[in-house]
């Protein structure tokens, strides 16, 4: 680094920002971006971030307006500038990558069409010539074949490849800043890795600067140079980042640190017994969308995968999107017709099962959802959602329920929120809820579908510890399906890495961990975010 | 925008005044509404007759009244009727896709391929011109834009995961289509209900103008409002007096299906 004072690129001073009614968003923050550096926005949800980079362009909703403070690119503010000149610096200067790629891209309009649109937008290009730009850029963020992607529709692509596509739309314009919003916590660990290399290596060959926003220190540890970190709107701390990172001053930033995944060595593992549930050659077909006249594409996403879960046993299935790990968890609940191979629940075939043993299969199996907003009935109040199950199973009279529910919104810790709606509540409060409905029954095997990547790194440790402290409470065997080892180590006995609807490696979480012996949960667990330092 | 106390207060005050009235018919009314004065026919209004007579001198005020009674009777059951097949085959439908949904669909578009009120002419000629006869019509010309609406909202609420929660924790299909998807398909259903409510009055009027309503002398806001038709210039009176009824009647049910609606929702309770 230089000594010289140059100005940084962006320089936000005093900040302050309010929603119309005066309730404060943002207190007096100030940070800066310098030409060419990558600089990280670190907080959990609710702190801030998000409104502290959008107020760089102007992009805020009506309800929030910046009151006072100054935001200074390449010199002028940007909170005075008229709406031609905002309309100038936003693509063109400073560019944005959003959170979720699934909808950032316009679904009616082909990638082409959205790529040319904003090159000729702020330059004078011919449509080939834009086009030329456009294929060339997608081909830098290393999409195979980009003159066909250009004809094609977003839907088309993976969450991974969007994001990319996004960022090659971005990067078309040459913008000096680049905004990245949570890039890649919509993605599994291995293609948040992708995304994020290619997004560096992009901006140093372009010579942009980045502000990444994000609540998860591994990527500021493995990309950042100087980090901000954001606490309900206030600063409270900041610095290179191996010194706020290996020192932190604030009781606030080492909570952030502590939530990174780490080993635990804690759990004994139960004692060799029978399986509980057993899944044998397995198999699970998809049919693709046909019609009257089109027979559909049949779609294999479980390809024979035989698995025994031992009572009070987690096992982990870890593997990135499509590799067949949400489908085989469905599978294992009978939520989904098999195309081959049976469940055995108990020693007992499923497929051949009478009614009362296939009920009893089906109390005893329960299901924690990845998507703690869209798993709750938006009309039930949170004691109604908890005490559901109970209606099925032994006969309980008024109060011994509102005890059963009382006693377990307690245990997750939400003692007292019974009377309110999930909409009130916090991802990490919803995401107790659905735990909390999927135990009450004291049920003998939860599937856990991704239960804490919807959530903040912080919330994430929460929800895992107290997912530990009720397995190990009630003794319930679990089947925890995640994209994320880190999240795995702190719950599981066994690891099953799944890839295309394979398993590829199995065995306990030392020797996965240590040990790898596949190659594609050595590239797992390689991009997998941890404390290691940016070179 | 009306804010939303607002909203629930108007809307109800004018629900409370013309159902009022209809209550009020049921026991008295300033005359006989059928009772037949030639010598005091077409009288604008006054102080003896409120709101004036008509043709056959007649009283306004209390034929009004009467017809307030026969309008809402109409009015409450053909909505109801129509929301009640159309829901129950709307979620039949969406719920369970596949054949039902395509049979039950088939014949909703045949249906909705005739104009509403066309519709409910054909089936009064069967049936008659008597009131039941305009509810089963209007009922059934309505039902299809119901089932429409439901099946729509709930293709989209039946792939939402607490669905499927639903179903993990042990509910039978039948609880889970009624207890978690019909309840968050209410938003939809309570507005078109009003509005629906609205469409029956006029359509009522409609058909009585035409003559196949309920038959006179037995007084509806629709039969009153086609009679008044040839008077126009010499007696506004007796146009403007139904006219007002329905629009107070549109407005007010409006309102608090509104209110109704915001209120229903729980998310909706912060705002």
């Amino acid at each position: 680094m230089n000594a010289e004072t140059s100005r940084p690129l962006l320089d936000v001073r005093d900040l302050r920002v309010t929603t119309s009614n005066g309730h404060p968003i943002l207190h007096d923050v100030s940070f800066d971006v310098e030409a060419g550096s990558i600089v990280a926005l670190v907080g959990e949800s609710g702190s801030g971030k998000t409104v502290a980079a959008r107020a760089a362009m102007r992009l805020l909703p009506k309800a929030i307006t910046p009151v006072s403070g100054k935001i200074l690119f390449e010199g002028n503010d940007v909170l005075k500038m008229t709406g031609s000149e905002i309309r100038k610096v936003r693509g063109a200067e400073i560019g944005m990558v959003f959170q979720e790629p699934m909808v950032s891209l316009n679904p009616a309009m082909t990638i082409g069409a959205q790529l040319v649109e904003g090159l000729r937008l702020h330059e004078k290009l011919s449509v080939e010539a834009a086009r030329a730009r456009a294929s060339e850029m997608l081909e830098r963020v290393k999409i195979p074949n980009p003159e066909a992607c250009l004809a094609a529709f977003p839907h088309q692509f993976s969450g991974g490849m969007r994001q990319r596509i996004m960022l090659a739309s971005v990067m078309l314009l040459r913008p000096k800043l680049l905004i990245a919003d949570e890039p890649t916590t919509a993605l599994d660990t291995l293609t948040q890795r992708e995304v994020m290399e290619v997004m560096v290596d992009l901006t140093r060959t372009f010579g942009t600067s980045v502000l990444l926003i994000t609540h998860n220190l591994g990527l500021v540890a493995q990309y950042a140079k100087k980090v901000f970190v954001l606490e309900r709107g206030r600063l409270i701390e900041s610095g290179p980042v191996e010194e706020v990172l290996h020192r932190p001053k604030e009781q606030y930033t080492r909570t952030l640190i502590d939530a990174l995944p780490k080993r635990d060595h804690g759990r004994v593992p139960p004692a060799e017994a029978a399986p509980l549930i057993e899944a044998r050659g397995v198999e699970v077909t998809f049919s693709g969308a046909g019609n009257m006249f089109s027979t559909a594409e049949k779609k294999l996403a479980v390809r024979g995968v035989s698995l025994g879960v031992r009572p009070g046993e987690v096992v982990a299935v870890v593997g990135g999107s499509g590799s067949g790990k949400t489908t085989l968890g469905r599978a294992m609940l009978g939520l989904l017709p098999l195309s081959g191979g049976d469940i055995l629940f108990r020693g007992r075939p499923m497929a051949s099962a009478d009614r009362a043993a296939a009920r009893d299969y089906r109390l005893q199996c329960q299901l924690v959802f990845q998507d703690p907003y869209s798993s709750l009935d938006p009309r039930q109040k949170i004691a109604e959602i908890v005490g559901e199950p109970l209606i099925h199973g032994p006969k309980l009279s008024g109060r011994e329920k509102a005890e059963r529910v009382s006693d377990i919104l307690g245990e997750v810790g939400l003692a007292g929120l019974g009377d309110r709606y999930p909409h009130a509540l916090s991802g990490g409060q919803r995401q107790r809820v659905a735990i909390a409905r999927a135990v009450i029954r004291n049920p003998a095997f939860v599937v856990a579908d991704e239960p804490v990547s919807a959530l903040d790194m912080t919330i994430q440790k929460q929800v895992l510890d107290l997912f530990r402290k009720l397995q190990e409470n009630h003794g319930f065997a679990c089947l925890f399906i995640s994209h994320d080892l880190g999240a795995v180590s702190r719950v599981a006995d066994r690891i099953v890495v799944m890839q295309q609807g394979l398993i590829v490696e199995e065995g306990s979480v030392g020797q996965i961990l240590d040990h790898p012996q596949h190659p594609y949960t050595q590239a797992l667990l390689e991009a997998t975010p941890t404390l290691g330092l940016a070179a | 925008m009306i804010r939303q106390p607002a909203n629930l207060l108007i809307g109800s005050a004018l629900l409370i005044f013309i159902g009022g009235m209809a209550l009020l018919a049921l026991f008295w009314t300033p005359y006989e509404p059928a009772a037949i004065k030639l010598v005091a026919k077409l009288k604008p209004p006054s102080a003896q007759f409120w709101l004036g007579t008509d043709e056959f001198g007649r009283d306004v005020v209390s034929r009004l009244m009467t017809g307030a009674v026969q309008s809402m009777t109409v009015a409450i059951l053909t909505v109801a009727f129509a929301i009640t097949v159309g829901t129950i085959t709307g979620l039949i439908a969406g719920y369970t896709r596949g054949l039902v949904d395509r049979i039950l669909m088939v014949f909703s578009d045949a249906l909705l391929a005739f104009p509403g009120t066309l519709l409910a002419l054909g089936l009064m000629v069967i049936s008659g011109p008597n009131k039941y006869g305009i509810i089963l019509a209007l009922g059934i010309a309505y039902s299809p834009s119901v089932l429409r609406v439901v099946r729509a909202s709930v293709l989209s609420a039946r792939e939402r995961e607490y669905v499927e929660a639903s179903r993990v924790i042990g509910n039978s299909e039948f609880a889970t289509m009624f207890r978690h998807v019909l309840p968050n398909c209410t938003a939809p259903i309570v507005v078109l209900a009003t509005s629906m409510f609205g469409w029956v009055v006029l359509a009522e009027s409609g058909l009585s103008f035409l003559g196949l309503g309920v038959p006179p002398p037995a007084p509806t806001w629709g039969n009153m409002l086609s009679a008044a038709r040839t008077y126009i210039e010499k007696a506004p009176w007796l146009g403007l007096a139904p006219g007002i009824c329905i629009s107070m009647t549109l407005l007010g049910i409006n309102l608090l299906g509104d209110a109704l609606r915001d209120r229903f929702d729980p998310r909706m309770e912060q705002r």
